[in-house]
């Protein structure tokens, strides 16, 4: 798979999320100020309990060490790394592995 | 130990279903379950909570009051009959007869008749409008008197007579207390204590004459009647309520042979038993050792003897504790044991606090060990520690004017609830000891609400709620077992502190409390709960650059999300008046976005489906139309609802939509710890149901009488009556201060009526908060609200004049294109989310659309499929 362009970092927000399309895919993308540093993840945008295209809308936050966004809808959590839904073991999200390159944000999908 | 009753042909046949017998009857059935149980209550229900009776005119029902049902009954196999009142009872061939002449056997007879109000002989008490206190129909009586009278008179100054004054003064009449001894509440309280009490009573405007005997009841001059003192002095009123003491219910026992007292009682051994054979009697027509007890802890204690006695069983009754905690027309007033150091050698410590009107006095053994009696008047703070040395036999400190002096004083501190005996009783109205929850405790009951519904402590008179709490609370942290008040995982404070922390250390980011006094990155709990407090303290835009990420979905796009993942679009319209044009637009923009329309339950109109991308174009339009954001999506003032009022209502006494509208106006905005609605009616018909709203305004001839703490929901609760007859100013002066004392105090997510059943104290400590301003808070609360007032801003005009904040109204940051999952279909004319089959239909559909255009493109993605 190779890095595609998404989007330019200051269509980013803080401690929020985004939404992208890239190739008729719905992709959250979240920059999440850890400790003072940027991090930046990328998940699917379809909640898969609430069955809408939201999980950009979702508040991010972390549950012990696991950084985490919570579905707007439902409040589920999934965690930004693997995608696994926190509340139920069957269901999860799709992550897609990130790098800024310039001003320029690229993931892997 | 005799077994001697335990055939299933026990027949036990009970005389009255008041509260104890009511108690007697619970208890019987558990001891012996196989007895068959017979109830003959005199009046036309059954049992009632008679203690809470007064909350009769402050709105709960008499279903609310009752302590049982005909369904409870029967499912407890309890054969029951009302208006079954007895006349006669055959010793000889054990049975009872009721005045409709049936007839009902019995092999045990349980006489549980309470007692009546006493009605003094003076010439006139038998008129119309002269009422007594005692049942709920004698409360009917009352509130239909009042309905026609001004002023009203309680002949009777004791603990019932106030809380009568109390209804009079609820019910808007010029109220006065009439009291034949020089002092209130002569039974429980000393001289010192009756004179403060009396000097605050007359404070909240119901007038005390002491020292007055009453001659007669005569016609009066500019009211029904009046009353002629001895001394020649007269009072005029509309109605009379006697309040003049009890007088245990014995006729029966007169009448057919059972042994009564000198003044009245039927006399009881220590197994409650009558002179008569087989024949018991228990509650407050009881006579023990000379006695009759007129409280509800020691009926149900008689009614526990009487039931294990029959079942078999050794309990006796040994006599009780009179010790009394209340609150009378909001002052709290105490008195435990000997209040009137009547035991050879007591000595007193007396402290009396004339600015703040607080009287405390302690009556101790001559050695100065024990604690005999104590009179609390004006806070009854220490009433609980005091209650426990009383009651124990515990050692006093040594310096026991410590126990009531203030605490900058050098106070001894509470005693916690570790140091008391296992036998210390914590909830005398049904017996539970200290060491009876401990038990329940390890049986598993692992908080406040499970120890109660497995000991029933603090199910009675609710006098011992608080020191429940804290037996129990302590008892959790000595077993290791942390009681969490902590928001989430990363603080470890509960809301009340934080917004304590926001408030005094003057924290406007997320960030910040963070760093000083959390850990972790946050949550979808603490990032909302902490943009509310800040939103309640400082009032910035919520969409400011630092706050964005912490609000809720609904609160970060302004609307609320809907199922599909498009918003709704709520404007304000303040107490529901809107004009024609208005109306047009709102038809003219649901039109161009072709949104659903809908009347919303709180009298406005509510646009749906309309898609992220939209928001803006939509609410600029509202706002060039003078629209507001409704503020629908956030915990804050929802909506203001009015009935049409004096301006066009031929009831209407005053005006309710102006008021509506000056009050939605004013408090718009408010970020609260959760939604917060209210409602103003134009006259006692309360068309806009403002009772069960959290702030409730209902219009009189005077000004306005305010409601708090209803709701509707999942768990809906009448509002209580908070204040009469005030005037516009002092209404909204309350107002603000009752909101801004909810947002400082509330947990997150806490509605006002769930608020105010946690808060200790109760609706009266809220009074005294909010009216009487007890903490010295009410400037302070009214200047923040006044701040929050000042700095109002419609979230949605800022948001569409940024054009930094329009950029996050966008679907997706890199195309123009909409979320192909957002599909609507057509229901009754309007649009409605597809379902997933429908949807699948109609991507089909596209797809052969698409292809028969023979274009090259594929059909959009779905990620569902
Ligand atoms: C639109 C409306 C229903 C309608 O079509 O009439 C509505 C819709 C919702 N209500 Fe409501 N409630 C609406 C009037 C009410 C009322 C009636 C009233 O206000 O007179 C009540 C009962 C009264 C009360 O609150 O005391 C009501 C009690 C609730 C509750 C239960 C609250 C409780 O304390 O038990 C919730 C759940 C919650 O808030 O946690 C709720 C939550 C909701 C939510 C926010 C559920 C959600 O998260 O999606 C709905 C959002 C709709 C939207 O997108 O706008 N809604 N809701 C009404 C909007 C009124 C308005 O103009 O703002
Ligand atoms: C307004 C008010 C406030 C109070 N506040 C408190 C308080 O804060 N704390 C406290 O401890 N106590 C309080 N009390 C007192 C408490 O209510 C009584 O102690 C308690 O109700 C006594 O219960 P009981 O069953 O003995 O009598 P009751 O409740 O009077 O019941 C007796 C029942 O027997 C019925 N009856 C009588 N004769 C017959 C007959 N011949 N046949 C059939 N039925 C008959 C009567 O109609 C009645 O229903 C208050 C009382 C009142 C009125
Ligand atoms: S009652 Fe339930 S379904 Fe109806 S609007 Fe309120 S929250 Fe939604
Ligand atoms: S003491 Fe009355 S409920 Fe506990």
């Amino acid at each position: 798979m190779n890095w595609q362009p998404v989007c330019q970092l200051d269509d980013l927000i803080d401690n929020a999320g985004v939404c992208a399309k890239l190739n008729q895919l719905q992709i959250a993308l979240f920059k999440f100020i850890v400790q003072g540093e940027a991090q930046y993840f990328a998940t699917g945008n379809w909640d898969p309990i609430g069955e809408a295209n939201v999980m950009s809308r979702g508040i991010l936050g972390s549950v012990q060490d696991e950084l985490v966004v919570a579905s707007p809808l439902y409040k589920q959590h999934y965690s930004l790394t693997s995608g696994k839904c926190l509340e139920d073991d069957s269901r999860s999200i799709p992550v897609y592995p990130v790098r800024l390159v310039g001003e320029q944000l690229e993931i892997q999908a | 130990m005799t077994k001697q009753m335990t055939t299933a042909q026990s027949r036990i046949v009970v005389v009255g279903n008041g509260m104890v017998g009511h108690h007697f009857v619970e208890q019987m059935v558990e001891a012996l379950p196989q007895a068959h149980i017979t109830v003959l209550s005199g009046e036309p229900r059954l049992a009632y909570d008679r203690v809470h009776l007064s909350e009769y005119f402050t709105g709960k029902t008499a279903a609310e009051l009752a302590l049982t049902d005909e369904a409870r009954y029967q499912s407890l196999g309890v054969e029951f009959h009302v208006n079954a009142k007895v006349v006669d009872i055959n010793k000889s061939d054990k049975t009872v007869t009721t005045e409709s002449g049936a007839t009902y056997s019995w092999d045990k007879l349980v006489l549980a008749t309470g007692s009546f109000p006493f009605v003094p002989p003076i010439p006139g008490h038998d008129q119309e409008h002269c009422l007594v206190y005692r049942t709920i129909e004698d409360l009917e009586a009352i509130q239909h008197s009042a309905s026609q009278s001004k002023v009203g008179v309680v002949v009777g100054g004791g603990l019932l007579g106030l809380e009568a004054a109390n209804a009079l003064k609820q019910a808007g009449l010029e109220t006065h207390v009439v009291e034949f001894a020089p002092q209130l509440m002569g039974v429980q309280l000393d001289e010192g204590g009756g004179a403060l009490l009396k000097r605050k009573i007359e404070e909240l405007g119901v007038q005390v004459h002491t020292s007055k005997a009453t001659e007669i009841i005569e016609a009066g001059d500019n009211n029904r009647y009046q009353l002629r003192f001895k001394d020649g002095a007269v009072l005029g009123t509309d109605m009379v309520l006697f309040s003049a003491g009890i007088r245990p219910q014995d006729a029966l026992a007169r009448e057919f042979d059972i042994e009564i007292g000198p003044r009245g009682g039927i006399v009881v051994n220590n197994q409650c038993q009558t002179s008569a054979q087989d024949i018991y009697a228990i509650g407050e027509c009881a006579l023990w050792n000379n006695f009759i007890f007129g409280l509800v802890a020691p009926g149900y204690q008689m009614a526990r003897v009487a039931a294990s006695h029959i079942a078999g069983g050794d309990l006796a009754f040994t006599g009780a504790d009179m010790s009394t905690k209340l609150k009378l027309l909001g002052v709290e007033v105490g008195s435990i044991g000997d209040a009137h150091a009547r035991t050879p050698g007591a000595l007193t410590y007396i402290f009396e606090n004339q600015p703040k009107q607080v009287y405390k006095k302690i009556v101790v053994d001559a050695k100065q060990e024990l604690l005999l009696g104590a009179v609390l008047v004006g806070d009854t703070g220490e009433y609980d520690t005091l209650l426990q040395f009383a009651l124990n036999g515990m050692a006093l400190p040594e310096n026991p004017e410590s126990l009531i002096l203030p605490a900058s004083d050098g106070a001894a501190p509470a005693i916690g609830a570790g140091a008391l005996p296992d036998t210390a009783t914590v909830c005398s109205c049904h017996n539970v000891s200290k060491g009876d929850i401990i038990s329940a405790m390890d049986g598993g009951a692992c908080d406040l609400g499970s120890v109660k519904s497995c000991t029933k402590a603090s199910t009675g008179c609710g006098g011992c709620t608080a020191l429940l709490k804290t037996v129990v609370e302590t008892e959790l942290e000595a077993r290791g077992v942390e009681v969490k008040k902590d928001i989430c995982e990363h603080f470890a404070y509960s809301r009340q502190e934080l917004y304590h922390m926001i408030r005094v250390e003057q924290i406007h980011s997320f960030d910040e409390l963070l760093d000083k006094h959390g850990s972790g990155h946050g949550c979808d709990v603490c990032k909302p709960t902490v943009a509310s407090i800040l939103a309640t303290a400082w009032n910035d835009y919520v969409l400011k650059k630092p706050h964005i990420g912490l609000q809720d979905t609904n609160d970060r796009y302004l609307g609320n999300m809907q199922k599909d993942g498009t918003y709704s679009v709520v404007p304000r319209i303040a107490g529901g008046e809107v004009t024609p044009d208005k109306l047009i637009v709102l038809g003219e923009v649901a039109k161009e976005y072709n949104l659903y329309c809908k009347i919303t339950g709180g009298q406005r109109i509510d646009l749906f489906g309309a898609r992220l991308e939209e928001l803006p174009a939509i609410w600029r339009k509202l706002i060039d139309a003078g629209f507001e954001t409704g503020h629908a999506y956030g915990k804050s003032l929802r909506t203001v609802k009015s009935c049409v009022g004096s301006t066009w209502c031929r009831y209407g006494v005053q005006d309710s939509v102006g008021t509506a509208i000056n009050i939605e106006d004013r408090y718009k905005g408010l970020r609260s710890p959760h939604k917060i609605k209210m409602a103003v009616s134009g006259c006692t018909r309360e068309c806009a149901e403002a009772q069960s709203k959290d702030v409730g305004v209902i219009a009189t001839e005077n000004g306005w009488n305010l409601y708090v703490c209803g709701n509707g929901g999942m768990k809906p609760r009448h509002a209580d009556l908070f204040a009469t007859d005030l005037d516009t100013e002092t209404l909204v002066k309350y107002i603000d201060r009752f909101l801004m004392f909810y947002c400082k105090t509330a947990d997150r997510l806490q509605r006002t009526s769930v608020w105010l059943e946690n808060l200790e104290g109760g609706l009266e400590y809220l009074k005294q908060v909010v009216i009487e301003d007890s903490l010295g808070i009410a400037e302070e609360l009214e200047a923040q609200m006044a701040a929050v007032v000042g700095t109002y801003q419609c979230e949605w005009k800022t948001t569409v004049e940024d054009p930094e904040a329009l950029k996050r109204f966008r679907q997706f940051v890199n195309s123009p294109e909409q979320d192909e999952n957002v599909v609507f279909v057509q229901e009754r004319t309007q649009i409605r989310p597809a379902t997933s089959e429908e949807k699948q239909a109609y991507w089909s559909q596209q797809k052969i659309a698409v292809l028969d255009a023979t274009h090259s493109e594929t059909t959009p993605h779905t990620e569902p499929a």
